[in-house]
């Protein structure tokens, strides 16, 4: 290791010898710094597994355009909107079809007393295909019974065992806000942090289990444009039949956009995760700029006798950058490990997509490094109180 | 060949307003390369400020002075950096690096030469700690030496780079009588082999004894100045780099 760094640095590699040299204090900030990391990407994981979980639905989509109330952000919030905005859409030039989705929140009892809630969507079986994956669209003809439903098989509470053998012949029932449904299908989107899941029904099944919503006020109206259309101009060309203050339209990505910058910036929960992450770079860079700055304490005399010698302010700068450096990474490599494996322990328990990539990696890597690099720069201003001829 | 170092009505004060204590007056004073000078005096004579201004360490306020030809009234950061990389410097204290060897605490004086005085470093130094009877702790931390072992590294360190000039604040006070006889061998040595001019404050008599030059002061001011016969010490300093 020595050797190693010598090369790297070209000289004694000072910082490196003198944070091994007090062994229990060198795996303390390491223990520290690792944790640090661990809180950092943790929060991020959330983050992460926040954004993606806001936009699984989004990916089950083949909708060009979404049209919404004027005040929707997201999936679920925002005013509903009139019906005929289907039929204004539909009198577009290269709008292909139009349909009205109705959304809302259902919960169901299971059987340890705990409430397992499920994103609901009521939607026109007939034209499913042109809105909806194959997988999902594939049950369009079995929707059209009364009372029957497909369920997200990734979702939360509801045991394996459950699902086992569903179909048409085998439909399993589900209660949803008191209504027995019979499930006889399911495909996979995904939970997400405020719905354990998704099922699709018609608008009549939907209609029996949310009585107090309206056929008349959609929460949506999905838009297909003509093969060869571009989307933005049909955006804008939707747009203009419409009042901005009564109706919003979007493309799918500018809607995914909005919901992933809501949840992830704008909402509670956002806020709180990131809040955590920045909490773990305070916490890291505190502990590196104690330690740095305890080291620059403890050797202020030999730092002096060097600087007596003819060592110049950027040898010290280097010394006390080189032991941030290896502070961050010796503290990065367990701290991310850490977090990998708690990734995997929430994944398996909520079903949140919590999945550790190297883009994040390398942002908290970097991340790490620089606020231990600020910390050293901060430490190593110490260095100014170290006079040579105070030694004489 | 000029002074080593040469002042000329050289005056330092601390503290300001009423608080104002000078403690060097009117020092005139020049030195040859390769001799060693000790400067004695009791406390408070002024001995180590003086040291402390002539070995660039302290800023000069009043009259003139002159080391290894720079002017240090009319000095920047980088000429300061560049004089004080060819002196060498023992103190009292040894402020060796606690999780470096005695061999690379030496390095260290060496390092900050650049890459042409560290090339095959590991011969002078580990010659050097042979001179000065630390050949066989070359590879101990200085926490598994005695206080007379740590000096002696420190002191190997001021005198790897082969200094023209060596200031030395109490160097033998943590050695027996034979470690301060071979440290000022080495110092009388460098002076006849290299021309390299040891500036010594010591109350060691023994010091004062091999020295060529003793320059006593007393409140702030040169009262003596007596040049001595040396008992020629034997032997050859080799292999010290640059």
């Amino acid at each position: 290791m020595i050797w190693l760094l010598e090369r790297i640095f070209g000289r004694i590699p000072l910082g490196w010898l003198q944070l091994v040299n007090r062994k229990g204090r060198f795996v303390s900030a390491v223990i520290g710094v690792g944790f640090a990391v661990t809180l950092v990407l943790f929060q991020l994981g959330f983050i992460g597994a926040l954004s993606g979980s806001v936009t699984l639905p989004y990916q089950s989509m083949r909708a060009d355009i979404i049209l919404s109330g004027p005040d929707a952000r997201t999936l679920t919030d925002g005013t509903a909107i009139p019906r005929q905005r289907v039929y204004e859409a539909l009198s577009v030039p290269n709008v292909d079809s139009a349909s009205p989705i109705f959304i809302g929140t259902a919960r169901h009892e299971v059987p340890n007393g705990r409430d397992a809630s499920f994103r609901v969507f009521g939607v026109d079986p007939t034209t499913m295909a042109d809105f909806w994956s194959p997988e999902i669209a594939a049950f369009a003809p079995v929707l059209e019974i009364t009372r029957t439903g497909v369920i997200d098989r990734a979702s939360r509470s509801i045991p394996a065992e459950f699902l086992h053998n569903i179909g048409v012949g085998h439909p399993k029932l589900l209660d949803l806000n008191g209504i027995a449904t019979g499930l006889i299908g399911s495909f996979e989107i995904g939970a997400g942090f405020d719905a354990d899941g998704y099922i699709f029904v018609s608008l009549r099944t939907f209609f029996q289990i949310f009585p107090e919503q309206s056929n008349a006020t959609p929460a949506h109206v999905f838009v297909r444009i003509e093969e060869g259309a571009d989307v933005t101009t049909v955006a804008a060309q939707i747009a203009q039949q419409f009042d901005p203050k009564e109706t919003l339209t979007r493309t799918l990505e500018a809607a995914i956009e909005d919901e992933v910058r809501v949840q992830t910036v704008e909402a509670p929960i956002g806020i709180i995760f990131g809040f955590g992450a920045l909490m773990g770079v305070f916490v890291g860079s505190v502990i590196v700029y104690q330690v740095l700055s305890t080291e620059v304490t403890d050797h202020i005399k030999e730092y002096a006798t060097l600087k007596a010698v003819g060592y110049r302010n950027r040898f010290f700068s280097g010394v006390i950058l080189e032991q941030a450096a290896i502070l961050g990474l010796a503290g990065f490599v367990p701290g991310a490990l850490l977090a990998n494996m708690l990734y995997g322990m929430i994944s398996g328990a909520t079903g949140l997509p919590m999945v550790m990539d190297r883009d994040r990696l390398a942002f908290v890597l970097f991340g790490t490094l620089l606020a231990c690099g600020l910390s050293g720069l901060m430490a190593a201003r110490r260095l100014s109180s170290a006079q040579p001829a105070e030694l004489y | 060949m000029g002074q080593a170092i040469e002042s000329d009505g050289l005056n330092y004060a601390f503290g300001k307003g009423d608080a104002r204590a000078q403690v060097l007056f009117d020092i005139n004073l020049r030195i040859e390369p390769g001799e060693v000078v000790v400067l004695k005096g009791a406390s408070g004579s002024g001995k180590t400020t003086l040291l402390t201004i002539l070995a660039c360490l302290r800023a000069m306020q009043g009259g003139k002075a002159h080391v290894l030809g720079y002017d240090l009234s009319d000095i920047d950061d980088a000429a300061r950096i560049e004089v004080r990389r060819r002196l060498g410097f023992i103190f009292q204290a040894h402020n060796l690096h606690d999780a470096l060897t005695a061999m690379q605490n030496v390095r260290m004086g060496l390092e900050l030469h650049g890459r042409e005085a560290m090339r095959n470093w590991h011969d002078p130094v580990l010659h050097l700690l042979k001179v000065l009877g630390l050949d066989d702790r070359a590879t101990y931390k200085p926490r598994n030496l005695s206080g007379g072992q740590k000096q002696r590294v420190a002191i190997a360190r001021a005198l790897i780079a082969s200094p023209e000039l060596v200031f030395a604040d109490e160097p033998t006070a943590a050695l027996d009588a034979e470690s301060s006889r071979r440290v000022i061998e080495v110092l009388q040595r460098l002076g006849r082999e290299r021309g390299t001019t040891s500036v010594i404050v010591t109350h060691d008599q023994s010091v004062i004894n091999m020295a060529s030059r003793v320059l006593t002061l007393s409140h702030g001011c040169i009262v003596s100045d007596i040049s001595q016969t040396v008992p020629s010490a034997e032997g050859h300093l080799k292999g010290t780099a640059a």
